[in-house]
């Protein structure tokens, strides 16, 4: 009886167990067969004038030639740097409060729920918000909405993981720093946050890789433009904006061109998430001596 | 911060269970409530105090861990504060940096003086006072940075600049602490990298690097092996030269072998406080006998 129990839990195992597996492989061999797929369409429009031209022809695109994405690149770039300026510094700050200074006092809690709750918002929610808030009172798509579009939703995510990854930096060390005659200020700037630089770092490029990949909230705060402009105050173009507009298009050639797009901005997603891990690898080895 | 005077409730029951039977006027009077007044031996009185504790208490939210202690610290030499676990050792060490500010719901009533004014007086500078008393942890902490950087961190923050100076000044800490001759080569590498023992003793280095006129070590040999141990235990009589040491310790022969005095605590009071070896070989309470003899605690 007892063995007989047993041969059928030995089933169920094996089972579960082929379960999980097949479910990996699957999972696995989508993303693959994805990665394939886009690279398969967008290689071919990959080429030293995607990077280095700006789309030709009138704006209602010139079939024959479209040109290349130089501006969208360039656009998507100095937007995060923009949206990084604005969110970064907000939210290691609102993370440095939360773990530091917050402690039970009742604005944390608030603002910890806030936080969650805007790190879930769906972006076209921050897109309606932006135009209505930034585009619609100075009369036209810019790029300053775009980049607080994407601010608004980096500094939620990077003040919760700036939080959780101050509060792993040992008590010690603030005490030890305390003890020394530092101030409450100086442990923090001093000890605290380089302790916690590699893991903090690390949810500042999550956050961008996050953003870099948003579409919904430029299309209505930056809009997009067919070539870049140094005016801040004019539609802006950007990566994800571009491949919309063109993979809508009826015209193949930008069509293909869209799919280039897509190729560089998984590039792009693809080189953060690695650089994190480089980044994680190096501090875990760096944490290990002991 | 401060209030009442002597609310003296029954002594818990945990440490007190471990008491010896009947016979011990100390022990039979905390276990009835009424204050004590430890015995505190005449050769201790005459030193001249650097801190000196005035009928000082302390509270965490609403359990007391120091009862009306009274208890000067000789200049320049080492004191030791045996008990057992929970005596309120750590505590009292702790009042006198203020460290247990950082404690949420701490109060302390009577007095904690360094060099006569009182360290709880309202309008004190914590900082400041942290200067003039180092502290080091019962487990090494060194900042996760390079050693020289730990070394000259209490430095830095006061604002000192100046390259040559700091780096004159790591050495002397670091001579001071008897680390130098192994990390002068490795100034720039992580601290992390040292042993267990050497982190301490980088430790007592950055302590000592601001130059405090007193160094508090709250069981500073409990997380390392003894041959480290016994390292830092020369230190800490190589140091004691220059600044007064005030030591937690659970190692009864630690005490004995680093310490000028020795004071016994128990329950939060202080029992019996004198020369070290008279506290060891010669008390006169038969509470402190028997815990240094072994018998409790």
């Amino acid at each position: 009886m007892a063995t007989q129990r047993l041969s059928i839990r030995r089933v169920i195992s094996a089972g579960a167990i082929a379960g999980s597996a097949a479910a990996s492989v699957a999972i696995v061999a989508v993303l693959a067969g994805v990665l394939w797929y886009i690279l398969w369409r967008g290689v071919g429009a990959i080429s030293w004038e995607f990077f280095t031209t700006d789309p030709t022809g009138d704006p209602t695109g010139d079939p024959a030639a479209p040109g290349g994405m130089r501006h969208a690149v360039l656009g998507t770039l100095a937007l995060l740097l923009m949206a990084s300026a604005v969110g970064v510094p907000m939210g290691i700050l609102t993370g440095v409060y939360l773990s530091e200074y917050a402690g039970e006092r009742w604005l944390a809690g608030p603002t910890r729920f806030v936080c969650d709750v805007l790190a879930g918002v769906p972006s076209i929610v921050v897109g309606i918000l932006g135009y209505e808030l930034l585009v619609v009172p100075v009369g036209g798509f810019n790029a300053y909405a775009g980049a607080a579009a994407l601010a608004f939703i980096m500094a939620p995510i990077i003040a919760r993981t700036t939080e959780e990854m101050l509060r792993l930096v040992p008590d010690s060390y603030r005490a030890g720093s305390l003890a020394l005659g530092a101030s409450k200020s100086q442990t923090i700037v001093r000890v605290v946050l380089p302790a916690a630089a590699g893991p903090t770092l690390t949810g500042v490029m999550l956050a961008l890789a996050r953003v870099a990949g948003e579409t919904a909230p430029l299309l209505f705060t930056a809009g997009g433009a067919r070539l870049i402009s140094a005016d801040l105050g004019q539609p802006f173009p950007s990566l994800t904006q571009q491949v919309f507009d063109y993979a809508t298009s009826p015209f193949p050639s930008q069509r293909e061109v869209a799919w280039a797009g897509v190729l560089v901005l998984i590039a792009l997603l693809l080189t953060i998430n690695l650089a994190v891990r480089l980044l994680l690898w190096r501090t875990r080895a760096r944490a290990k001596p002991r | 911060m401060s209030t009442p005077g002597h609310t003296q409730g029954p002594a818990s029951g945990d440490a007190a269970a471990a008491a010896p039977r009947a016979g011990y006027a100390i022990i039979e009077a905390i276990r009835r409530g009424e204050p004590v007044t430890g015995q505190t031996h005449e050769q201790v009185r005459d030193q001249p105090a650097v801190i000196r504790a005035a009928d000082f208490s302390l509270w965490y939210g609403k359990s007391r861990a120091l009862h009306a202690v009274s208890m000067p610290v000789p200049r320049h030499r080492v004191t030791a504060l045996i008990g057992p676990s929970g005596c309120g050792k750590s505590t009292l060490i702790r009042c006198v940096n203020r460290m247990n500010d950082l404690v949420e719901g701490v109060r302390v009533s009577g007095r904690m003086e360094l060099e006569g004014s009182d360290v709880y007086a309202p309008g004190t500078d914590v900082i400041g006072l942290r200067r003039r008393v180092g502290m080091v942890f019962q487990k090494p902490n060194p900042f996760p940075m390079s050693i020289f950087d730990n070394v000259v961190y209490p430095l830095r923050i006061h604002g000192q600049r100046s390259r040559s100076e700091l780096a004159e000044r790591a050495e002397r800490a670091l001579r001071g602490a008897a680390l130098w001759d192994e990390v002068k080569d490795r100034l720039r590498q992580s601290a992390l990298g040292l042993s267990g023992g050497q982190q301490q003793r980088l430790c007592i280095a950055r302590a000592i690097a601001a130059d405090p006129e007193v160094l508090l070590m709250d069981e500073p040999c409990s997380a390392l092996d003894p041959v480290s141990t016994l390292r830092v235990e020369e230190l800490i009589q190589r140091v004691s030269e220059r600044y007064t040491v005030l030591i937690v310790t659970h190692n009864m022969q630690q005490a004995s072998r680093v310490s000028h005095f020795t004071a016994f605590m128990y329950l939060g009071r202080l029992v019996e406080y004198g020369p070290t070896a008279e506290i060891f070989q010669n008390p006169r309470l038969p509470e402190t006998e028997q815990y240094v003899s072994g018998r409790f605690g």
